[in-house]
Formats: C-alpha cells, structure tokens, sequence
C-alpha cells in the first residue's frame, strides 16, 4: 500500500517536473532578450535539481544527492557570471 | 515502475512523502508556466521563485523524511540543498535584474523606473506647488 502511494507520487512529480522543465526550455528558445534566456538557464537548472532528487528517492540511494549538490552550484555561479557579463561585457574586470 | 525498498516503509510516512513531492512539483510546474506566460521581464523574474522556495522545500523534505525513515536514522543532508538554493537565488536574481534594468536604460527603452526615484522625488518636491500635486498622484 505504501509504496503504491510512493511510486504513484514519484512518477506524478518526474512528470510534473518534466513540465515545468519544458516550460523553462520553451521561453529559453523564445526569449526575446537575452536576460529572459539567462533566466530561463537558471530555471532549468533548478528543475533539473529537484528531478535528480525526485530521482534519488525513486531508486533509494543517496548519490543523487552529491549530483543534485553540484548542479546548483554551478547553476548560482553561471547565473551569476552571466548577469555580470550582461551588465559589463565581460565577466572578470 | 516498482521500488520494493519502499514498501517497509510506515504508511504516514508514505502519505507525508508522497504530499511533499506532489506540492513541491506542483509548485514548480506553477512557477515555471508564469515564467513562461506572464509578459515583461520584470514580471517574469519573479515566477521562478516559486520553484526555488517551496518547489525545492517541498522535494526536499520528502526525501528526508523518506530517507529517515527508511534508513532508522536522521539524515539531514538534503537540508543543504535547501539552504544553499534560497540563500543563492536571491542574489542571482538581483543581480540578472540589476543588468536588465541597467540595459533597458542604456537603450533608453520605455517602461523603466527612473534613475533615482528618492532623489527625483524630494527635487519635484522643493520646486514647487505645481508639482506637489503631482507627488499626490504618484508620479
């Protein structure tokens, strides 16, 4: 009964997710400016984290952790980096 | 399809999991159709948000009631995750913000809030009674 429950909230949230990514991808390929599509970078980065953890609690390990971890690292720094290189034209001064 | 090492698990805490997951991709899906509807910038920047506060809260805390559950010991680490998205996303935003704005002003767009609105305020404020009115609008 319990792991009906859980395997039919794991595939709602995979798809869920999916959605939102493929939202996020859609006004990334749109845009129109350039800031939208840094935006929408970010947000599918984010969406993509929580899918590797909706991921981790499907197969019941924890090393999806360490990857969904490094993505939103790098997913802060690029938004970042690329923030600055639309306001100043260059990322490091 | 199947996950078998689920099925020890005690039915609260799979009802509690599986609510946390569908709320916080829920959340997200919300947050990224907004990013994806609503219609200036500005008004954009604020939907993915969503995603990041309680769409992140919410899958975290599923897997870390799941995993304390299933493993019989506290496993917290997902917190971090959580800490660092909502600490982070403030600042990439402000900052993607920050260079939109001063982009639209450098192309001299329309649309965009003044300079300094304090300042221009407190100036149309000494120079007359004509434009005290004006303040009362809101302009």
């Amino acid at each position: 009964m319990s792991e009906m429950i859980v395997v039919f909230a794991v595939w709602v949230a995979h798809g869920t997710l999916a959605l939102a990514m493929i939202f996020a991808m859609a006004r990334m390929m749109r845009g129109p400016r350039a800031q939208d599509r840094v935006l929408g970078l970010d947000t599918l980065y984010v969406n993509s984290m929580l899918q590797l953890l909706v991921f981790g609690i499907r197969t019941g390990s924890t090393f999806y952790f360490e990857a969904a971890l490094i993505i939103g690292v790098l997913g802060f720094v690029a938004t970042a980096a690329l923030a600055k290189f639309l306001m100043r034209g260059e990322v490091i001064e | 399809m199947s996950m078998p090492h689920a099925a020890d698990l005690p039915l609260w805490a799979a009802i509690l999991v599986a609510a946390f997951l569908v709320i916080g991709a829920g959340l997200t899906l919300i947050g990224s159709f907004g990013f994806w509807r609503l219609r200036s910038f500005y008004d954009r920047v604020h939907a993915p948000t969503l995603g990041t506060s309680w769409g992140t809260g919410g899958i975290v805390f599923a897997s870390m009631i799941y995993f304390t559950v299933l493993e019989l010991r506290p496993v917290v680490h997902e917190i971090l995750i959580g800490i660092f998205v909502t600490v982070t996303m403030p600042v990439t935003l402000m900052l993607l913000a920050r260079a939109a704005i001063y982009r639209d002003r450098a192309e001299q767009n329309p649309d965009v809030p003044v300079m300094e609105p304090a300042r221009a305020r407190l100036e149309e404020a000494s120079t007359g009674s004509e434009t005290g009115s004006r303040l009362q609008n809101g302009i």
